[in-house]
């Protein structure tokens, strides 16, 4: 089984495996006279992350906060419009550094579609064997590659193998593309709603499986989902997204226990309760996220915040590191203006 | 209260050339006036199909109908052309998950809600177009005049879902059918709409069936539970025993399986396999394969739906012996 193990670490526990830096995506939108409108959604925009060896890290937000565009640029499924990454000590994508490709290779992603993802005319095993193939492995060695990625991820190779897509559930079909990103010895793997479309009894076996996975692999992931409970379930760390930007970044016991933006407070008292004695009684917030291609001025949030002050709307606030966590909040920045700021 | 809706032993099967489908079998509930029913099932469950059912949406070609669904004691299954068409929108109204294609995009929002009141209470144009306003403001949406002049695609998504709450209330329906009308909404927005509909719902007293596969979002408007699974309910309870006290394997394994606050690191308790093909009538009870707890006599026969006292209604022949060895 240790032919799906990692390639081996190079630069040591300390060094980040990923580490983005700067990274911005703005997308023209059509639009206008002779479709010439210089509108832009600025769906990612100056975003610096990094992700240590062997831990999870959780993205979080609502739609069109940009956290599926965040993990495309970090694969580079889309070009950055600006930005640099490195992995593990090496540039991507530059003179002296890893090419794209090879980026690809230790970085794998599994999408939250699972049957979009997966090409209906090719059996499980061609699917799975495909890209070790391509890379060069021996056709034998593969079948056997092929095997073992079917037992990992729960599935009895010779009930499954020669299957086609169709003839799987859904989360049978997402345990084939977890196996597919595994295929080719990933350190890192992106999950992007991996878990969203399944049904909440398989969804728990999924999460089991990815937790195992985790251990007996070393891998680290990036996991990205709507849903809090589950991010809290598999996070060490967790980030906070809202119209582009990071709003909160933390440890996963730092953001639920005690968030300091108000948009995370909102976003974790909307949960619904799982106890009728103690129902939602009031909305955190009010609205709708606004629209990514004319976000607010200042802090993208101000809108929906019942803290909004004038300095809110005129200065965009850093993503300031305060201990525990690291926060973009006009109220956390001592001599901000803010009239619940600390004075300096 | 009186019984709004009587739901009783109700079959529906799906019959094509190629395959047949049991979606839904044997299904039989009440629901009154000013009472929220949650319906959670996971996705196969039968739990849209039930309630589609209750307007009659599906194709009539190929859709078989069994049983029994008496809306204030009119036969629905029965009913003819005219009489449903008194039913769809007047006395039952929908919301449905995705607000976005509910509404034609080629009319404005107050155009198809001014219409629709037209319709049922034969109101003129101004009075309809002034009574569209008026519900724009009860489901709280910010300067209705201008709003009611917007197409749909210029509406945000929460924005549509209140528009849509507000058509279905337009003419004072007995009955609100839900269709997961949250599930496509953002966290922060998603709780909004929760909160509008249980106010409405008291506010206009009217009965509402909510099918979500979201157990939070079930405890948070509902006051009785159905769970249901490949094609039955497996299990009704009020709400608080429902959380409290499940009684059938599979309401307990999706309760178990369900992550929230304070899981971590602990393993999750997945029901094993996945649900039964509904191309077969059952011959036993259709969650034995995946059931901890399946006996011999599981198989021979569907278990009937006990009385656990309470109006807790549960589908398992274990449910006494559980009875039992709580009591001991």
């Amino acid at each position: 089984m240790d032919s799906l193990l990692p390639l081996e670490d190079r630069g040591g526990p300390a060094q980040p495996l990923l580490l983005a830096t700067g990274l911005r995506k703005h997308f023209p939108v059509a639009g206008g006279l002779l479709g010439r409108s210089r509108k832009v959604v600025r769906a990612v925009d100056d975003l610096s992350l990094s992700v240590a060896k062997g831990e999870t890290l959780g993205v979080v937000g609502e739609s069109g906060c940009g956290k599926s565009t965040v993990a495309r640029l970090l694969i580079r499924l889309i070009k950055p419009d600006r930005g640099t990454m490195v992995l593990d000590g090496d540039p991507v994508d530059e003179p002296h550094g890893i090419t794209v490709n090879e980026l690809r290779r230790q970085v794998q992603m599994v999408f939250q579609d699972s049957y979009a993802s997966l090409n209906p005319r090719l059996t499980i095993a061609e699917t799975l064997a495909f890209a070790p193939k391509a890379h060069g492995l021996p056709a034998a060695e593969a079948r056997a590659r092929v095997r073992d990625l079917l037992d990992k991820v729960g599935l009895d190779p010779a009930n499954y193998a020669e299957r086609y897509p169709h003839e799987l559930s859904g989360g049978q079909r997402q345990r084939v593309n977890i196996a597919r990103a595994l295929a080719l010895r990933p350190r890192l793997v992106i999950l992007d709603e991996a878990v969203s479309a399944l049904d909440k009894s398989v969804e728990a076996q999924v999460l089991n499986m990815l937790v195992d996975l985790k251990t007996e692999l070393g891998l680290t992931y990036i996991f990205i989902s709507h849903d809090l409970n589950v991010v809290q379930y598999l996070s060490d760390r967790v980030l906070v997204m809202y119209l582009g930007k990071i709003v909160e970044l933390g440890s996963v016991e730092a953001i639920y226990g005690n968030p300091q933006h108000p948009y995370t407070r909102a976003l974790l008292s909307a949960r619904p309760s799982m106890d009728p004695r103690r129902r939602t009684k009031e909305a955190p917030i009010q609205g709708d996220p606004p629209n990514p291609i004319d976000p607010p001025s200042g802090c993208r949030f101000r809108t929906r915040c019942p803290f909004a002050e004038d300095v809110c709307t005129r200065v965009e606030p850093p993503l300031a590191d305060i201990g525990t966590q690291a926060v973009a909040c006009h109220m956390r920045v001592v001599g901000s203006g803010h009239s619940k700021a600390a004075t300096p | 209260m009186s019984e709004l809706l009587q739901v009783r032993d109700l079959h529906v099967k799906f019959v094509t050339p190629d395959r047949t489908v049991n979606a839904v079998n044997g299904v039989s509930f009440d629901v009154k006036r000013g009472e929220t029913l949650g319906i959670l099932g996971e996705s196969g469950s039968g739990k849209s199909v039930t309630l589609r059912s209750i307007l009659r949406l599906h194709p009539e070609h190929r859709t078989r109908w069994g049983g029994s669904i008496k809306l204030e004691g009119d036969e629905v299954l029965t009913m003819g052309k005219s009489a449903l068409s008194d039913l769809r929108g007047q006395r039952v109204a929908m919301i449905f998950q995705e607000p976005a294609t509910a509404f034609d995009p080629v009319f404005t929002i107050g155009h198809q809600i001014a219409e629709t009141v037209r319709r049922h209470t034969g109101k003129g144009e101004a009075d309809s177009w002034s009574r569209a306003r008026e519900l724009l403001e009860m489901v709280r949406i910010p300067s209705p005049a201008q709003r009611l002049k917007a197409y749909p695609h210029e509406m945000s998504g929460g924005m549509r879902q209140r528009a849509m709450i507000a058509l279905a209330l337009s003419c004072n329906p007995a009955l609100l059918l839900a269709d997961e009308p949250t599930t496509a909404l953002d966290a922060t927005v998603q709780i909004q709409v929760l909160l509008l509909i249980r106010e409405l719902q008291r506010e206009f007293n009217v009965g509402v069936i909510f099918v979500t596969h979201d157990i939070g979002v079930a405890v948070e408007v509902s006051d009785r539970i159905g769970v249901m699974y490949a094609g039955k309910i497996v299990e009704l309870a009020p709400v608080e025993q429902m959380v409290d006290a499940p009684r059938h394997p599979y309401s307990r394994g999706l309760l178990a399986s369900t992550v929230h606050d304070g899981m971590r690191g602990q393993r999750l308790e997945a029901i094993p396999g996945a649900p039964p093909d509904l191309a077969e009538v059952p011959t036993g009870c259709s969650f034995a394969p995946r059931c901890k707890f399946v006996q011999p006599n599981c198989i021979v026969r569907p278990p009937d739906l006990r009385e656990m006292g309470g109006s807790h209604l549960v589908r398992c022949v274990l449910a006494d012996v559980q009875e039992a060895g709580v009591a001991a």
